[in-house]
């Protein structure tokens, strides 16, 4: 780890120079460092050193460049420590170089994980160039405009003064998402099945859906709100509407689509109607309800976001609208970076779920 | 076999069940069976005209015939897939109501279930009639059956044409059926993987005492499989002949083999002035015979 560090007092000049041979060397070694052309391949301590060092980068650029612009720093209680969003900020590079070292040590393990590593590495680098020069223009020279576009050090400032009420807000929004989302994809899910199985329901049910639909949900706030008894039933109720239509549109489409011979195998082969559609018909639509599904997805997240703009008592949402009154632009910027964080989570986690349901499809598709 | 022995079958067009060749009760009886479709212009298509078959238990009945003739409409029938305007249909004295695993079905590809591994498109009869706890070992008896040991984890899309259908064939045969069709199971693979799966349909025929009925649109397969080649002409569908197969060995290139296919190809010639282009072209492909080739040629520059 030390020894790795201490790499870096090498000159710029030399640095770049192995940078550059690093970049070219990414393209040779693709799949693996066994290859023969071991002169063009940057060694692998020296990638761990290229990678993180775009944040020691930055971490130098917060400590020895010349604070120019007038800015002033609060000290917050985050957890046990004290400190301000500039000392929170020079911590938070170091972790991340800390990190990023580790997992390259750990990567050593195969051939497989460290040809990922180098691959990652110049966007890595990338990211820590990145800080610098936000670093630079938002709060060194503050040569953005202020207060609309802080530098890092100011945003970090936010989670250090206002954390406790940033979680409370984030665990406000994550609540009403789970709530909403999961009731309209399972409600999606059902009238779709129903919808695209049955001839009836599909002539009376799919018009209203087609055109009920294309309404954005937060159209129906004003009813929503005096409707429900709570704000956040009518927040729910507004998810609801959002995600149970592409879901219900989608599911409904996967079933229409089953091809009539594996109906008709399955038929031969002693299945009962029933059967068919638990066994066949679902399976088929589950790629088109995955579809359906991730577009729920993201109109739930814009519904979210706007329900709670307008009269939610809590979530990010709001924790931007009240910000927003107060100008505290660094603190919106806070926010977003949460949702930003909140939001890859989820989509994560749905894309787990579709991977593993339709693992069928590897190789298939794309 | 004899030319005049040749002569004699080649004659023999009566095609009702009591004119039973084996002198047993008909496995399977098709009597004046006719089914017409509605084209997308309005007009009435007639698929099948007055068919009547009888098929005897353990034979093995290869169809063949130009496109459109109403070949695969008969083997869906039979499969009670879909129901005649006319006539009656019976296995084993029973009228054929609907579909069974009884009367197993072989599509001609991409019939399998493309989310379900090899080995779980073979139980999925079993499981759909609630028997695959007890017949649990079949599946992987029917998997080395078809030869696909080592494959049982793989899914219908990482497997070759070929490997598919043998993976169809085992679905059909683990629910034990009394009848086999199959509709032009190999038509979408190559000479050397057809060939393969044609031995290895004749070694499962052989083995298990079976009734099959198989749609081609291959003279040489027709022979070389059927114990009987029913040949059918269409607009509207109907038996044209039936040509009794009685070869000392299955050997291709054998003498009385190319008398059979020369014979057959005679019989598909006659009326090659209104065979659909595609479809000559088809049996035209499997020719060999240069006398008979020269006639489909001026028969498909006609067309
Ligand atoms: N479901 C259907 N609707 C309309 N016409 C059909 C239908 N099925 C078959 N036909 C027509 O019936 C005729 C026989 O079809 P088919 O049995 O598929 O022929 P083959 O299998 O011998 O090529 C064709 O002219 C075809 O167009
Ligand atoms: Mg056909």
């Amino acid at each position: 780890m030390s020894s790795l560090i201490t790499d870096l007092t090498v000159p710029p000049a030399v640095r770049a120079d192995r940078l550059a041979r690093a970049n070219a060397s990414g393209a040779n070694t693709r799949g693996g460092e066994a290859g023969s052309r071991r002169v063009f391949v940057l060694p692998y301590p020296l990638t761990v050193v290229f990678t993180i060092g775009g944040f020691l980068i930055a971490e130098l650029v917060s400590v020895f460049f010349p604070q120019i612009a007038p800015v002033t720093f609060t000290e917050g209680e985050l957890w046990i420590f004290l400190l301000t969003g500039q000392e929170a900020y020079r911590g938070l590079l170091v972790i991340l170089a800390i990190a990023y070292a580790l997992a390259g040590i750990v990567d050593l393990r195969s051939a497989q994980k460290r040809a990922y590593y180098r691959s990652r590495a110049p966007f890595r680098f990338a990211m820590g160039i990145a800080l610098a020069l936000w670093d630079i223009a938002g709060t060194k020279l503050q040569t953005l405009p202020q207060p609309f576009f802080p530098g890092p050090a100011k945003v970090l400032e936010a989670f250090v003064t206002d954390g406790g009420y940033i979680v409370l807000n984030t665990l406000y929004s994550t609540r009403l998402f789970i709530a909403g989302f999961i009731v309209g994809v399972v409600l999606g899910v059902v009238t779709g099945v129903l919808i695209g199985w049955f001839d009836k329901a599909y002539y009376w049910v799919f018009p209203v859906l087609k055109i009920t639909g294309v309404i954005p949900s937060v159209a129906w706030m004003p009813f929503a709100l005096t409707l429900m008894p709570t704000p956040f039933a009518a927040a729910v109720f507004l998810l609801v509407i959002a995600s149970w239509f592409p879901v219900a549109f989608l599911t409904a489409q996967g079933i229409k689509s089953t091809p009539k011979m594996l109906v008709e195998a399955a038929r031969t082969l002693g299945a009962s109607t029933p059967y068919i559609l638990f066994h066949v018909a679902i399976p088929n639509a589950t790629p088109s309800i995955f579809t359906g599904i991730g577009m729920a997805n993201s109109l739930s997240f814009l519904t979210l976001v706007i329900s709670e703009m307008m009269g939610q008592p809590g979530g990010l949402g709001y924790y931007i609208d009240q910000a927003k009154a107060w100008s505290s632009y660094y603190k919106i910027l806070a926010a977003i970076v949460v949702m930003a964080i909140l939001f890859s989570l989820i989509m994560k986690i749905i894309e787990v779920v579709r991977g593993r349901v339709l693992r069928w499809q590897k190789g298939l598709v794309r | 076999m004899s030319a005049i022995e040749l002569e004699h079958t080649a004659g023999n067009s009566d095609r009702t069940p009591a004119d039973a060749p084996h002198g047993v009760n008909p496995e399977l009886s098709i009597e004046h069976v006719s089914r017409e479709f509605t084209a997308p212009d309005g007009s009435i298509v007639h698929a099948l005209s007055d068919v009547s078959l009888s098929i005897f238990p353990g034979e093995l009945v290869s169809i063949i015939g130009p496109s459109g003739c109403g070949k695969t409409t008969l083997l869906r029938l039979i499969a009670g897939l879909d129901k005649p305007q006319d006539g009656t249909l019976s296995l084993a004295g029973e009228p054929i109501e609907g579909p069974n695993p009884k009367r197993g079905y072989v599509f001609q590809q991409g019939s399998l279930f493309p989310w379900l591994t090899v080995e779980e498109n073979i139980a999925f009869g079993l499981k759909a009639q609630g028997i695959y706890r007890e017949r649990k070992a079949d599946v992987a008896r029917y998997i080395d059956m078809v030869g696909l040991r080592g494959f049982e984890q793989a899914y219908p899309h990482q497997i070759s044409g070929g490997m598919a259908q043998r993976v169809a064939i085992a679905r059909a045969l683990i629910d034990h059926p009394d009848v086999l069709l199959l509709d032009e199971p190999m038509g979408a693979l190559d000479s050397f993987t057809r060939a393969d799966l044609q031995d290895r349909l004749l070694d499962i025929w052989e083995q298990y005492h079976m009734t099959m009925i198989l749609v081609t649109h291959d003279v040489d397969e027709a022979i070389y499989l059927g114990s009987r080649v029913v040949i059918m002409t269409p607009r509207p569908g109907r038996i044209k002949e039936i040509v009794p197969i009685a070869l000392d060995a299955r050997d291709r290139v054998s003498d009385e083999f190319a008398a059979y296919r020369k014979q057959l190809l005679k019989k598909l010639h006659f009326d090659a002035h209104e065979v659909h282009a595609g479809n000559s072209a088809a049996v035209a492909a499997s020719v060999q015979e240069p006398a008979t080739v020269s006639g489909w040629d001026t028969a498909k520059k006609e067309d």
